[in-house]
């Protein structure tokens, strides 16, 4: 193993982010804390999804995580595809970097800039309303776990992607339908049947409702089922993502 | 043990046959030209051998190692400075390099970066964003970029395109010195002059086929044989040529005219005769030898029929 190379990629890509954090950190608190602001106000008070949590209280969780969720995947995807269409990942092709280091490099900086994102998110949160954390270990570990997928979730998207706009269609029509319909604003108990099954299918709806789970002790699906199919999850993207890398596809043709 | 060996190389591109069948070795110390049109498969061979490109059947070694199997040991022997400008615009110049010393396993090399940036003449530069350089400025860094490692197989793409007169005399003379140093180098160039003033040996690909591969001696003894230049200065310039004449112009500019004739088939005489015939005063007449530029030409020419 190459872990100088590895741990080289992997501070590049914390530098690339850290480089400009008015956009990668702090913008998106300021959106999340807006979603916040806009559907606390409204439904504060009219819905309770479990038992003595406020509206508020039961969104801050929901909201952190789809920022962990949103930047993880943005920070991988939006790394690679600049690279290739500036023309500088030669530099990284050209160095005896494996398949498996150039992964880990790129899926645990998404980690960190999730991560500083979700924190960022709920020591925000905090000035509106005290969420209580029952479970730290969870919270500390559904974290880690959406983050790491939705980096490897990147690195395949940006692989694929050979412009901006692809990168961007992907964004919108898969990251982010997924992360708004996963049960952020709402108890998917409260949805008609048939769209609670399809919430079943959704993987992003187990990453947010184990790491609610951390907070109220509470949640609609047991957490330890949450947590093995999102671990499942995350093995089955890397394993897609290593054999991408691997092979070379569009990468080294 | 080569400094490269390819043997039975061949790749497709969705049409394009990129590289047919390429048997090629570069010996360990030569300073090698890789010469060849636009398209001809100069940079998909180079970009092989640095494990950039995948290939469809053959063997591609690095002092002995194959490129495929055993990438690690090639790419830390071999360092490449790719055709296209490319640069990130995150960092500055000493930052990019110590990042592709890092991907190389290497933690502190900075005294080697010092001496590659005094090498380059960027040492002013060190700590310019990569942004706020010029061209030429760019290139030296990949070329900088490519040696953090130093890898015993230097290898340039076009190194000198795009390259005012003055830097690419001076990165002759650092790439010269990279030779006497010890390392192999091979280099491509749409510049014969330069191919002839650097290279010992020689590959000339077209249409993805190796058409010549030859010491540099040898290629120019073949042009002789076939080739001969005539340089003519006329009273006036002449404009518009006759169409017989336009297809063995080399070299036209104001009153001075440069053909490239056939020994075999094209009689002075008769050239001279059609210019006066087209009203042309000719003043002076030179003949010279062939240089690289006619047996390139020779050679990527009949290859088209
Ligand atoms: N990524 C690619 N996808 C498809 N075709 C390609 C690709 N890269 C090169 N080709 C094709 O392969 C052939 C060889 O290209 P290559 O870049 O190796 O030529 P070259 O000799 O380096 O030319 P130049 O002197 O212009 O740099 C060309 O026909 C080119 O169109
Ligand atoms: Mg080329």
């Amino acid at each position: 193993m190459n872990l100088i190379g590895l741990y080289t990629l992997f501070c590049k890509e914390v530098l690339r982010f850290g480089k400009v954090l008015l956009q990668t950190l702090i913008a998106p608190v300021i959106t999340a804390l807006l979603y916040l602001l806009v559907f606390g106000h409204v439904f504060e008070g009219r819905v309770q999804a479990f038992p003595g949590v406020s509206y508020t209280m039961f969104l801050i969780p929901g909201l952190v995580m789809m920022s962990v969720i949103q930047n993880a995947f943005a920070n991988s995807s939006s790394s690679l595809i600049q690279s290739k269409v500036t023309g500088n990942i030669v530099f990284m092709m050209l160095t005896p970097l494996s398949h498996l280091e150039f992964f880990l490099a790129f899926v645990l900086a998404a980690v960190v800039r999730g991560i500083l994102v979700g924190v960022g998110v709920y020591l925000v949160a905090l000035v509106f309303t005290a969420v209580p954390i029952k479970h730290p270990g969870f919270i500390l570990l559904f974290m880690f776990l959406g983050s790491a997928t939705l980096g490897a979730i990147g690195v395949i998207a940006g692989i694929w992607a050979e412009k901006f706009d692809q990168l961007a269609g992907f964004q919108n029509f898969i990251i982010l339908p997924l992360s708004f319909l996963s049960g952020v604003f709402y108890s998917i108990h409260s949805l008609p049947e048939f769209w609670q099954r399809l919430s079943h299918f959704n993987p992003f709806f187990y990453m947010i409702d184990g790491f609610r789970y951390g907070f109220f002790g509470v949640s609609d699906t047991a957490p330890s089922v949450s947590l093995a199919i999102v671990t499942l999850f995350l093995v089955v993207l890397s394993g897609i993502t290593l054999v991408l890398l691997k092979t070379g596809y569009k990468l080294r043709d | 043990m080569s400094a490269i060996s390819i043997s039975g190389l061949n790749k497709h591109y969705a049409r394009v046959h990129a590289l047919h069948d390429i048997d090629l070795t570069v010996e360990r110390g030569e300073f090698f030209g890789l010469l060849g049109p636009n398209g001809a498969g100069k940079s998909t061979l180079i970009n092989i051998v640095a494990g950039l490109t995948r290939f469809d059947t053959g063997h591609v070694a690095v002092l002995g190692h194959d490129v495929v199997t055993a990438y690690r040991q090639t790419r830390r022997l071999i360092g490449v400075v790719p055709q296209e400008l490319a640069y990130d615009p995150f960092f500055n110049v000493r930052e990019v390099l110590r990042i592709q010393s890092g991907y190389f396993g290497l933690h502190k090399n900075d005294a080697w970066i010092d001496e590659l940036l005094a090498a380059l003449m960027l040492t002013e530069k060190a700590g310019a964003n990569m942004r706020a350089l010029s061209g030429g400025m760019k290139r030296r860094v990949m070329i900088a970029q490519a040696l953090v490692h130093r890898p015993e197989v230097v290898v340039l793409d076009e190194p000198t395109a795009g390259v005012d007169v003055e830097l690419r005399k001076s990165l002759w003379a650092f790439i010269r010195r990279l030779h006497r140093e010890g390392h192999t180098i091979v280099l491509t160039t749409h510049y014969l002059e330069e191919a002839e003033a650097l290279c010992d040996r020689i590959a000339i690909l077209n249409h993805g086929k190796l058409i010549a591969l030859d010491t540099k001696q040898a290629l120019l003894m073949r042009g002789i044989g076939h080739t001969r230049r005539v340089c003519i200065t006329t009273e006036q310039p002449l404009g518009r040529l006759p169409e017989t004449l336009e297809k063995k112009v080399r070299r036209q500019e104001g009153n001075q005219l440069e053909l490239r004739l056939d020994k075999s088939t094209d009689s002075v005489m008769a050239v001279l005769d059609a210019l006066r015939a087209h009203g042309a005063v000719i003043t002076d007449l030179n003949m010279e030898g062939a240089d690289l530029e006619d047996v390139f030409v020779e050679l990527t020419q009949t290859q088209k029929v």
